[in-house]
């Protein structure tokens, strides 16, 4: 079968959705009802944070749910168990976020293939460096069809981000600015790299991410790129929330 | 001064991708890619050069006061029947060897054109150590400390915050020296073009624990020297250090490790006990993982999630080693061992009386192990004496007390 993400860039090239949660958060057995929730509203792409006790890339929000997530008991294999089936209700793409090590405690070989299993789509692991999962894991995550997605940053040579885009697949994640999650910068410092990337006509969809909080700044990302991911400004709204269905509803609708 | 000698086919030294057998590398995420890639296409040709290596040499002198002592303990001598030598590293500026650390980091960070510094820090020594050094480079100095770290280490808050700095509380996690060490990296992703981070141990990502470890090396190129003009050879039969990070480990060990006939002594913090739950000791409870951007032994859960360390020594309280001595251990090079609170405190009790001397906390665990290395008559041991007791002199208090 064709990557759902792949299906869903031929079908939608533009303005793509991607919405970021954390699971298990804010309650363990919440991570589906999100899901559905956010499929249900109008989320292009759902990208499941697996929670670590150290997310060294993340801003205060996410790491306060990661560490609400961790105290609720999620884990990676109670992330597979609530997963289990998913794919009877839900047909949006669905990657997985999260650090290595929790991922080399499962296993790399074995992830891949419970991922492939459930029916996973993309994984993003931001500390797996570039030059080891070329030689040692691409083969493995494209033999159980699971798109590795790639950061770039304002910082990135061109030359890297070239070698990025060959070896990403579904779509490139050009973090906005060089910060941590949840970090407001100045949308306008990123015009000159957008266009940047623009000009590179990279092999893959770009998806902007980090930053992305309302609909302003959804709509003038989304106007660089082929969409973005929103992930703390959803957090922020999701931790106070009495009903996940209208929270999210409300949410999605604010911003397409 | 030769911090930059080729160690090329040396086994346990790095190797060219930065590894120390499976140990190493580099596990960051893409916003800290320029950055720490800069550090490795540069660092080794900075220290390369002659005016650099002149500079560091002339602030260790004139500035840090080296070459510290090697001093032959002779009552702790005659109670462990050897010849036991203290390197004296708590004699030097600022009370610790990390400040050998810092004075190259900041000469280097000037030479790639930053003018901020962060830091983190768990004692307060590195801390302390990159305060100083910022207030003589006139640079801003930002350092990451953990709550818990903040009130046991109170004098060295206040050190710092004299000299210029300014001390952010770590609150996330455990609130030690790990989490510490997350709040510098998160705030080294924020500010990726005008700041250095001076990593005040031997681990994180490729180049840092190399550098530390050339930085500190210091320590082992005089010992060498100062053994010969003592006893005649240049070689101990013992060498002793306490482990955190590693980084006054891996300057004692720097010039012996192809030395076969020395035997290389690691003492990680046991905390209550190795199997209480409440330890520091990762050889003994980790296993292979991720962090800090270093592949390492780590202590963690099942489930991959880094585990909250204990050590009564803010210095030792990390759940990671240092990938050079994760393969020191794994190879067999070194031999790791573990003191308790416990014994560190007796220890740290017996030098005062004995020598005169108040060791730091993290250094009375190296001095606990005396005890149990199985010593002859004429054997000779080095132990680095890392750092002073003065910050340490609350916990101490509260312990005379009992
Ligand atoms: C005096 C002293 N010794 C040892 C250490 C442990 O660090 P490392 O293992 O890097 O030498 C510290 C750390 O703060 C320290 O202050």
């Amino acid at each position: 079968m064709q990557n759902r993400i792949d299906q869903l860039f031929a079908k939608k090239p533009n303005g793509v959705l991607n919405i970021y949660c954390t699971a298990g958060f804010p309650e363990l057995n919440d991570t589906l009802p999100v899901m559905k929730a956010l499929q249900e509203a109008g989320a292009d792409i759902i990208e499941l944070g697996m929670p670590f006790s150290d997310p060294l890339a993340d801003g205060p929000v996410i790491q306060d749910s990661s560490a609400q997530a961790l105290k609720n008991g999620m884990s990676i294999p109670v992330l597979f168990s609530q997963l289990e089936g998913f794919r009877k209700e839900i047909q949006v793409p669905v990657i997985l976020m999260g650090y290595l090590n929790p991922v080399m405690a499962y296993g790399i070989e074995a992830f891949c293939i419970k991922c492939s299993e459930l029916g996973i789509d993309g994984v993003i692991l931001p500390d797996l460096p570039m030059a080891e999962y070329e030689s040692e894991y691409k083969a493995l995550f494209e033999q159980h069809n699971l798109h590795f997605i790639f950061l770039v940053t304002p910082e990135t040579s061109e030359a890297r981000i070239r070698k990025i885009d060959s070896l990403s697949r579904g779509f490139v994640y050009a973090v906005s600015s060089s910060s941590t999650t949840g970090k407001d910068k100045e949308m306008g410092d990123q015009k000159a790299y957008f266009e940047r990337l623009k000009g590179l006509q990279l092999k893959n969809p770009v998806l902007v991410g980090f930053g992305i909080k309302d609909k302003k700044t959804f709509d003038a990302a989304a106007a660089n790129a082929n969409g973005a991911i929103i992930g703390t400004a959803f957090i922020r709204a999701l931790s106070g929330s009495q009903d996940i269905n209208k929270t999210v509803k409300d949410f999605v609708g604010s911003i397409i | 001064m030769d911090i930059a000698i080729n160690t090329g086919n040396s086994k346990y030294h790095v190797d060219k991708n930065g590894y120390y057998g499976r140990f190493g590398g580099a596990y960051i995420p893409e916003m800290l890619y320029p950055n720490v890639e800069e550090l490795q296409t540069k660092y080794f040709q900075i220290l390369s050069d002659p005016s650099f290596q002149q500079e560091f040499d002339a602030l260790l002198r004139n500035y840090v006061g080296r070459p510290s002592p090697l001093y032959l303990a002779r009552r702790l001598s005659e109670k462990y029947n050897a010849n036991i030598y203290l390197k004296r590293e708590d004699l030097n500026h600022t009370g610790a060897h990390k400040i050998n650390n810092t004075i190259g980091q900041i000469l280097l960070a000037k030479r790639l054109g930053k003018n901020r510094i962060i830091a983190e820090t768990g004692a307060g020594q590195h801390g302390v150590a990159t305060a100083t050094v910022c207030a003589l480079m006139n640079m801003e100095c930002v350092v990451y400390m953990g709550s818990i770290d903040i009130e046991r280490q109170a004098p060295n808050v206040a050190r710092m915050k004299m000299l210029g700095a300014t001390v952010v509380p770590a609150t996330s996690g455990s609130q030690t020296l790990k989490d510490a060490t997350n709040e510098a990296i998160r705030d080294w992703i924020n500010n990726p073009v005008d700041t250095h981070y001076i990593l005040g141990t031997a681990s994180g990502p490729h180049p840092y624990p190399d550098m530390v470890a050339r930085f500190q090396s210091v320590i082992s190129e005089e010992i060498r020297k100062q053994l010969k003009e003592q006893t005649g050879s240049e070689l101990p039969d013992y060498l002793v250090a306490c482990i955190g990070g590693g980084s006054n480990a891996a300057g004692t060990y720097f010039h012996y490790l192809d030395e076969p006939s020395v035997k290389i002594i690691a003492v990680e913090a046991g905390g209550k006990g190795v199997h209480s739950g409440f330890s520091a000791a990762t050889t003994q409870l980790g296993k292979l993982g991720i962090i800090h951007g270093a592949k390492t032994l780590l202590m963690q859960t099942d489930d991959g999630q880094i585990v909250e360390p204990h050590s009564i020594s803010a210095g030792l309280d990390y759940p990671g080693i240092g990938p050079m001595h994760a393969h020191l251990y794994e190879s067999g090079r070194g031999q790791f061992l573990s003191a308790t609170d416990e014994e560190a405190l007796e220890a740290a009790y017996e030098l005062s009386k004995l020598e005169g001397i108040i060791p730091a906390m993290e250094s009375a665990h190296a001095l606990a192990k005396l005890k149990d290395l199985p010593l002859k008559k004429d054997d000779t041991v080095v132990l680095c004496l890392s750092g002073r007791g003065d910050k340490d002199l609350n916990t101490y208090i509260r312990h005379m007390s009992k």
